[in-house]
């Protein structure tokens, strides 16, 4: 009967999307189209060729692991995309020729930058993010993912909204809003896929064995909930046609400036913090074999995070149309998140107190001690560059840039390597990882190829801020803009050099991960998909 | 290294949740973390009392003990330059171009204000170097345009050339000869436009082309080629070329012609400032 019903679902999806596609507006939209009608049409033969097989059904005693495989290739692969996009863009930034003539209007800076952050941060990050949360729910709730396939449309439908939006920018498709580029029918098919995202997440929790929600679990419930309400928010639009990929923003002027760093912000608030805190409250203990340091810090900082972030967004309006009173309140509720987003370091790295000599052995545990660091530097950084004196230097210079890398290379990424390292034997029942000296080797590389990006981006940032407000006595300009284009340039090859660091390590990680599922032995010991007994 | 133990103070115990095997100690919160918090807590709402900060009352927002606006605090910014180059500025607006030059601090101040207006609003079509780009005119050497005088600046720089917002704008269009011409005459007064410029050409076609010339392109380039600033004609006999040199470029230029364009610089900037930039030019090398 589910076979009947999803067969229909396809048939109406492929001839809705054919309607679409025949009467697109829009080069973009055509694509789209396109590709969801292909998706659909292949979705339907392939339930068509597998009907009534039905198969076994699920064993209920076992963790439903394959979507996480699966998500672990996807950030794998996604991060290479990313990682290798970003580095294009730096060379093309060093090198303008390399917004080649013939790609013009497709492959130039302005086309790839919104596909380099959102690939890095949507694709790799969130991919990294459901994957963990559905390995951390299920073993810290001793329960099976809720929902049966659930996660599994959860993967792909997330999938689907990575390719859409990556065609759609390249093709022109865009709202021009930072990290929630996406049009608006992307952004409703990303709304249908994290409300199952969060049913199967919150389902697995209820039915969870454990009496407490693990602290992990509380982040990465925020963070579902949190990006749902932005994404919401911020994506309020209306169509200029439903054949078209144009829309129109609800918000105008600084009403939609502020709703878009409101989200913004806690883009970075709930889905690079929150969630990846999620991550490093489960892998680090388990790494580590620590208990966690306080569970008293944990509540504390975990609540005064949630309540903080999400004010802090007008701090990317200062000096704007935005009033001086939101600009204050941004400021200060961005100071008092120092200590809460602290909490999270803290608790990291103090978690490794009685174990600190697995630094010396253990390169995954140094790779998620160095991720821990990064983040209490731009988590104290941040703080300090919401202030309107620091950011009347700051804004709009590349030390901005270098920020959000110093949390991004160094936080997110290699907090995400850890966690694949952790995974992947774990997942394919390997006894080991195929290699620890070239896990030594990603260490090393990422670590070198981020502090170059970071300080080169210091040294440009603080350096243009200076030329830009750089008077005479007579309160005359001394540079021009071009001049400070100029003078960047050594440090644009050292960033992109770092950046080339950095997806050389990540390609390493990958031929590792790779050989250790085909050539490493399987473990001996008991079947780690079973569910634990209570 | 150390052999001492590594745990000296006694374990805390744990919260006797157990998560995947996952435990939690129970230590207290770090005295140091606590105290910043509640610091930085103070501070902000120190801050918000001193600045303007919470929206409450229905004129707005709580205007802050100091009374700070970033509104006032730039307008103040500017004007204090302002009122320091007053003086200089009327002073400059009052006085014969021609003769700024000998007054050194005014001349001075001019050429410092040119500059910094030049790199604002200049720069993107003519570089910061005003060394130009194809189509901008390169302001470094002594070729103009429309008259190299530090009046015919002054008067290029306030009204502009071929834009719709100023009526006294710079005006002169060369006509498509694409449209008129046959082929064959159009490639032999480029031949011709080769062999004035001292480029290799095809000697018998750009003989055919000088007559092509004397009938049609004379009027405005002249009889020699040498152009006329009076109509914005370039001189072609030179090795300057605005959009290129070469045999396709000038058949381009010649078959559609070409229709630059410059904003009225008066509609946005002051007449000190024009006046500024228009010296600004000048002594950049080619000034007559």
């Amino acid at each position: 009967m589910w076979d009947y019903v999803k067969l229909i679902i396809f048939a109406v999806i492929a001839v809705l999307a054919g309607i679409a596609a025949n009467n697109a507006h829009d080069l973009a939209y055509l694509v789209n189209a396109l590709t969801v009608l292909l998706v659909a049409a292949v979705m339907f033969l392939y339930t068509l060729r597998h009907m009534g097989e039905g198969g076994a059904p699920a064993p209920q005693d076992e963790y439903l692991d394959g979507v996480i495989r699966a998500g672990v290739i996807a950030t794998a692969f996604w991060g290479v995309v990313g990682f290798a996009v970003g580095t294009f863009i730096a060379f093309q930034l060093a090198f303008p020729e390399l917004n080649f003539e013939w790609a013009q209007g497709y492959l130039n800076f302005g086309k790839l930058r919104p596909l380099h952050t959102s690939a890095v941060i949507f694709a790799f990050g969130g991919n990294a993010l459901i994957a963990s949360s559905f390995y951390v729910v299920q073993r810290t709730s001793a329960a099976r993912l809720w929902g049966g396939n659930a996660a599994w449309f959860v993967f792909w439908g997330y999938q689907l909204v990575i390719v859409l939006a990556a065609t759609g920018y390249l093709l022109g498709a865009t709202q021009s809003k930072e990290y929630a580029e996406p049009e608006w029918y992307v952004d409703w098919w990303l709304t249908a896929v994290w409300v199952v995202y969060l049913a199967v997440f919150f389902g697995t929790i209820l039915k969870r064995k454990e009496r407490h929600i693990y602290v992990a679990n509380w982040f990465y419930l925020s963070f579902i909930i949190t990006i749902a309400m932005l994404h919401v928010f911020n994506n309020l639009a209306v169509p200029v046609s439903i054949f078209g990929s144009k829309s129109v923003q609800v918000f105008a002027g600084v009403q939609d400036a502020m709703t878009q760093w409101w989200y913004g912000h806690n883009a970075v608030g709930f889905f690079l913090t929150a969630g990846f805190l999620g991550m490093m409250y489960y892998f680090v203990p388990k790494q580590a074999e620590r208990p966690v340091y306080s569970y008293k810090l944990s509540i504390i900082h975990f609540w005064a995070l949630i309540f903080l972030y999400i004010w802090a967004g007008p701090h990317h309006l200062h000096y704007t149309a935005l009033p001086d009173w939101a600009q204050t309140l941004g400021m200060v509720f961005s100071v008092m998140l120092w200590m809460p987003s602290w909490g999270g370091m803290i608790n990291g790295l103090m978690t490794l107190s009685g174990a600190w000599d697995k630094l010396r052995t253990d390169p995954i545990i140094r790779m998620m001690v160095i991720s821990v660091a990064f983040y209490g530097m731009s988590t104290f950084e941040g703080p300090m560059m919401s202030i309107r004196a620091v950011n009347s230097l700051s804004h709009y210079t590349d030390w901005t840039i270098g920020h959000v890398h110093s949390g991004a290379l160094g936080w997110n990424g290699m907090i995400t390597f850890g966690m694949l390292y952790f995974l992947t034997p774990r997942l394919w029942n390997r006894e080991r990882l195929y290699s620890t000296t070239l896990v030594n080797w990603h260490f090393w590389l990422a670590t070198i190829g981020i502090v170059l990006y970071a300080a080169s981006m210091w040294v440009t940032g603080i350096m243009e801020g200076l030329m830009w407000r750089e008077v005479d006595a007579n309160g005359f300009l001394v540079n021009a803009f071009a001049d400070t284009v100029e003078a960047k340039f050594p440090m644009y090859v050292v960033r992109a050099t770092g950046g080339l660091l950095y997806i050389t390590g990540a390609l390493i990680m990958c031929f590792n991960l790779w050989k250790t599922v085909t050539s490493v032995g399987a473990r001996e010991a008991e079947a780690h998909a079973t569910i634990a007994a209570e | 290294m150390s052999k001492k133990p590594l745990q000296k103070k006694p374990e805390v115990g744990t919260t006797g949740h157990s998560w995947d095997g996952i435990e939690e100690l129970n230590n207290p919160l770090p005295r140091w973390w606590l105290w910043l918090f509640y610091a930085t807590i103070i501070w902000g709402l120190i801050w918000t009392i001193l600045y303007p900060a919470w929206p409450i009352s229905s004129q707005g927002a709580t205007p802050g003990l100091l009374g700070y606006s970033s509104r006032q605090a730039v307008e103040a910014d500017i004007r204090k330059f302002e009122e320091r180059n007053a003086p200089l500025d009327q002073k400059l607006v009052a006085a014969d171009l021609t003769t700024v030059r000998d007054d050194a601090e005014l001349y001075s101040y001019a050429v410092k204000g040119g500059a910094a207006v030049f790199r604002t609003w200049c720069a993107q079509c003519h570089g910061s170097g005003a060394q130009g780009a194809v189509g901008f005119p390169n302001l470094l050497d002594d070729d103009w345009l429309w008259g190299g005088t530090i009046e015919d600046i002054y008067y290029t720089v306030a009204h502009g050339v071929r834009n719709e917002d100023d009526p006294d704008a710079r005006y002169s269009e060369m006509p498509k000869w694409g449209e008129i011409l046959e082929p064959e005459e159009i490639d032999a007064v480029v031949q011709y436009v080769l062999k004035i410029s001292g480029q290799s050409h095809d000697a018998a076609r750009a003989e055919a082309g000088a007559t092509v010339f004397a009938d049609n392109c004379a009027a405005c380039h002249g009889d020699d080629g040498k152009g006329d600033p009076a109509q914005g004609a370039p001189n072609l006999t030179d090795a300057i070329w605005l959009y290129g040199g070469d045999e396709a470029a000038i058949t381009e230029s010649v078959t559609n012609s070409r229709f630059g364009v410059m904003p009225a610089w008066s509609t946005r900037l002051s007449d000190a400032q024009v006046r500024q930039a228009a010296l600004y030019v000048h002594q950049l090398g080619g000034g007559q």
